[in-house]
């Protein structure tokens, strides 16, 4: 079994439910579990400890020893804590939605309180008391897209910091350095991002420089026995770069791969089709994450490419505007067609905001007090765990194909309305929809 | 009045004033009680501002009575009157005693909009008039377990002249009568509690005229209005409370609107006043701040002057506050400005400061946070900040209130206004 396999190297043991799930890409079931409980099992990093279980061929051994330190189960979609908080979210609440993992932003961090600061609150689990896992960007993205005073050189980025102005350069090393002060459980490499709709000589440069900040970023790396670092796949648009740079990174020993430069405007034609060129060359035993991604549709035809962890600001920040997601799409609850309507926003949403509280009364509270947001927060994120949970019930029972058509037929009105993207993706794994 | 349950028992009243009791009979089936002196759950639209349920409830004692308002509820008449169950159940609320009042406390209204036969209330959408007709309407479709009587309390924004005065105390009469008149007629209103409002503005002659003209009705409590922080200092508002107090019966409880200040709560409390808004622990964290005053009364007095670790920490902190009020003192009477009883959480210093905000509270916020994180998110104006803020404002501010009673039951009064007041500056100031 996988996980004796990888017990041997300790830095990436791979749990059950996520073996299940790549054994299950062309969709033949491979029934391995024993219990339910074991199924669930995914990736877990900071294993060390596992080798003292290695020879043991007993799988309950293997879940008592990863529990404790709280394991994420996969395929996961994790909620974004840019500035260390959750949007109005305490930790609890996240806690009791069944929240496993979730991110923060190294260049917000970074800039204000700073890694200093941060680490003398025990790391951003110190800072902002959250006990279960937590996963830190590079800062490299952000300092493409929010800081237009930026450059990249082979160094690092340099940008003007828009706090106090002092000129600043992010290296491969600095973004580690920051990383390894945040202590936060899974890291991501530096890389050097490229908008996906930019095309020519730009790109290859970018995926190279990626590769070679990724040595930087391993070497650079003080914690290893506790922080994972990612790689990022790198390459636009391009499926010979994406191939070079999946040749190139897949050699090095990393606990995880990210899928970057996507989601970033692209035909969906052309991002599907990076996203399994990716996953086809990724190794089984190791997780895959594709950044940035968060639509329902797109969670899941990307977990059936063989994904296995999302993240996207869209559920909460599209919560704060009122719109909240339901199984049928997206409910405005500040349109005045709900003022009178008296029902939950979605009745068979187990969430606390859909126990207690009507569309009408939350419509009517977004005009007095900010406490309206939260509740939709709340029931974006619950929706979004949900659903992942949901996925992974299925594939455990091997029946993932039909939740994709049951999913897909309760999203959209009429087949005809489906996204040909979908469709097509869907159909290169052999799950054809009805 | 028909079905009147409101019972007050007083198991105490100290130097003449002061009381220590309870409220019962309370809610329409009257299970409830709350304990005087005591404040009510202030609310936007029936939600303790920034707090869902689950925020809400990690506080353990919170008030038995919660207050809403017409100025969030009158533009959603129309949804209501299709709900028909009433606000408490549109609003998710279940297990807690509604108190409708009229105005926003902690929104002061535009004045100059009073006419003799209505009185508006500011929404969302703007303003909106309402009569005697359409207030009673919309008590209907609250149903609420108290209400505060339609009142023309305009006067004590711009020192109003005595006609003016005179004619707000005439004008909240009738509306008491034709209220009276609609809710006897009102089987949805069976059970449900009236309280009249007592005005006069800083008259004292039209003080007791409106007191004891209200006390002749058919009322379950008193609303003292018009005496706000910021309309009047505490001296004249002692004053006018004595005044009105004596007319008033002992055994109906009195509500003070607008003042929430801790050091004004003693002093009102001390001329006879029960119940109070919570609109303090709210106007606190709005300004970013965390409320931090001393109200441990349980310690050994002869301590208490030479401070451990914690106390010696808040005496320091309500220094510097104490320094900003004297700086500030010309905007004194302004209720967004910061008070010595609280430290405001943006400062630098906060910033690598990882103490809880209190220590030895016991809230969701100081159990599970640090002042360098609430600094971090009020920095960064991260929602969070307000809804941690509140939850520890909430608790501290109920905390005072509990210590307070038991001040009263204790005869330890004296070493609470110290702790509270502090033996610094604060006290000195108040003295002036």
């Amino acid at each position: 079994m996988c996980l004796l396999q990888s017990a041997d190297q300790p830095a990436y043991v791979c749990g059950l439910g996520y073996t299940l799930i790549v054994s299950q890409r062309r969709w033949n079931p491979v029934k391995q579990a024993t219990t339910e409980q074991t199924c669930y099992v995914s990736f877990y990093f900071r294993v060390i400890s596992l080798i003292a279980v290695a020879g043991d061929n007993n799988k309950t051994s293997l879940m008592t020893m990863i529990e404790p330190v709280c394991t994420v189960s996969t395929p996961v979609f994790m909620p974004v804590g840019t500035q260390g908080t959750l949007k109005g979210i305490t930790v609890d609440q996240l806690e009791d939605l069944g929240c496993q993992i979730c991110l923060g932003n190294t260049y917000h961090l970074g800039m204000r309180p700073g890694p200093d600061l941060i680490e003398k609150a025990n790391g951003l689990h110190g800072f902002m008391n959250w006990k279960r896992n937590l996963l830190t960007d590079s800062g490299g993205f952000q300092m493409v897209s929010l800081v237009e005073l930026s450059e990249v050189t082979e160094e690092g980025v340099k940008f003007r910091s828009p706090y106090d102005c002092k000129e600043i350069l992010l290296s491969p090393e600095k973004s580690i350095s920051i990383q390894n002060s945040l202590g936060s459980d899974i890291m991501m490499q530096l890389d050097d991002v490229v908008s996906s709709t930019v095309t020519g000589p730009r790109v290859e440069e970018a995926m190279h420089r990626s590769v070679r900040w990724l040595d930087r970023c391993i070497a650079a790396n003080k914690n290893r026995d506790k922080q994972n670092l990612f790689a990022i796949i790198q390459g636009g648009l391009n499926a010979e770069l994406r191939k070079a740079c999946l040749d190139e990174m897949t050699k090095r020993d990393v606990p995880g791969f990210a899928i970057g430069g996507l989601s970033g405007g692209e035909e969906k034609d052309d991002f599907w089709r990076m996203v399994t060129l990716s996953t086809d060359h990724l190794p089984r035993e190791k997780p895959r994450y594709l950044m940035g991604v968060g639509y329902a549709v797109d969670l899941v035809v990307c977990v059936a490419l063989g994904c296995d962890m999302f993240d996207c600001v869209f559920p909460t920040r599209t919560a704060r505007f009122g719109s909240a997601l339901v199984p049928w799409g997206t409910l405005q609850v500040k349109h005045k067609q709900y003022a009178k309507d008296f029902k939950p926003i979605d009745p068979d949403c187990q969430c606390p905001t859909c126990k207690k509280h009507s569309r009408a009364y939350l419509h009517a509270l977004f005009k007095s007090d900010t406490a309206a947001m939260h509740h939709i927060t709340i029931h974006n994120i619950a929706y979004q765990l949900t659903l992942m949970r949901s996925v992974r019930e299925s594939i455990v029972e091997g029946r993932f194909p039909q939740f994709i058509r049951t999913f897909m037929k309760r999203l959209f009105p009429s087949g005809d309305q489906y996204p040909s993207w979908a469709v097509d993706a869907l159909a290169s794994v052999n799950v054809t929809l009805d | 009045m028909a079905g009147s349950r409101m019972q007050l028992e007083l198991s105490r009243v100290v130097q003449g004033r002061s009381r220590l009791g309870v409220l019962k009979g309370l809610g329409r089936t009257g299970q409830h009680s709350l304990e005087i002196p005591g404040c009510l759950l202030y609310t936007h639209f029936g939600t303790v501002p920034h707090l869902t349920q689950d925020t809400l409830h990690t506080l353990i004692s919170l008030p038995s009575v919660t207050q809403i308002t017409l100025s969030h509820i009158a533009e959603h008449q129309e949804v209501l009157e299709e709900f028909k169950d009433g606000f408490r159940k549109f609003a998710g609320l279940h297990d807690t005693v509604l108190y409708c009042s009229l105005h926003d406390p902690a929104t002061p209204s535009p004045t100059g909009y009073t006419t003799t036969k209505t009185v508006s209330v500011w929404g969302s959408g703007g303003r909106i008039e309402l009569t005697v007709a359409k207030f009673m309407a919309l008590q209907k479709t609250v149903q609420p377990d108290w209400y505060q009587s339609m009142y023309d309390g305009e006067t004590w924004q711009n020192s109003a002249s005595r006609k003016r005065v005179r004619k707000s105390v005439d004008r909240t009469l009738a509306h008491l009568d034709e209220c009276l008149l609609v809710h006897q007629k009102s089987k949805e209103l069976e059970g449900v509690e009236v309280f009249g409002v007592v005005e006069g503005g800083d008259i004292l002659e039209e003080r007791v005229r409106s007191a004891r003209e209200t006390a002749k009705r058919p009322v379950a409590g008193f609303c003292l209005d018009g005496l706000q922080t910021g309309s009047m200092d505490q001296t004249l508002r002692t004053q006018l409370i004595t005044a009105m107090i004596k007319e008033l019966p002992e055994d109906k409880p009195r509500l003070l609107h607008g003042v929430g200040r801790p050091d004004e709560v003693l002093a009102c409390v001390e001329a006879g006043v029960d119940l109070f808004e919570s609109i303090f622990p709210f106007l606190a964290t709005e300004r970013g701040c965390a409320l931090s005053f001393g109200f441990d009364i349980s310690t050994d007095p002869e301590r208490a002057g030479r401070a451990p670790p914690a106390v010696l920490e808040l005496n320091e902190e309500k220094e510097t506050a104490g320094e900003s009020q004297q700086n500030g003192d010309l905007n004194r009477h302004d209720q967004t400005q910061m008070t010595p009883f609280e430290m405001n959480l943006k400062e630098k210093r906060y910033q690598d400061d990882f103490r809880p905000l209190v220590e030895g509270c016991g809230c969701y916020c100081c159990k599970n946070h640090q002042r360098a994180y609430l600094h971090h998110l009020l920095v960064t104006n991260e929602l969070l900040a307000g809804v941690l803020l509140m939850i520890h404002n909430t608790a501290h501010y109920h905390g005072f209130f509990g210590a307070l009673r038991e001040a009263l039951a204790t005869d330890k009064l004296d070493v609470l206004k110290k702790r509270v007041l502090g033996d610094g500056g604060l006290q000195t100031e108040r003295k002036e």
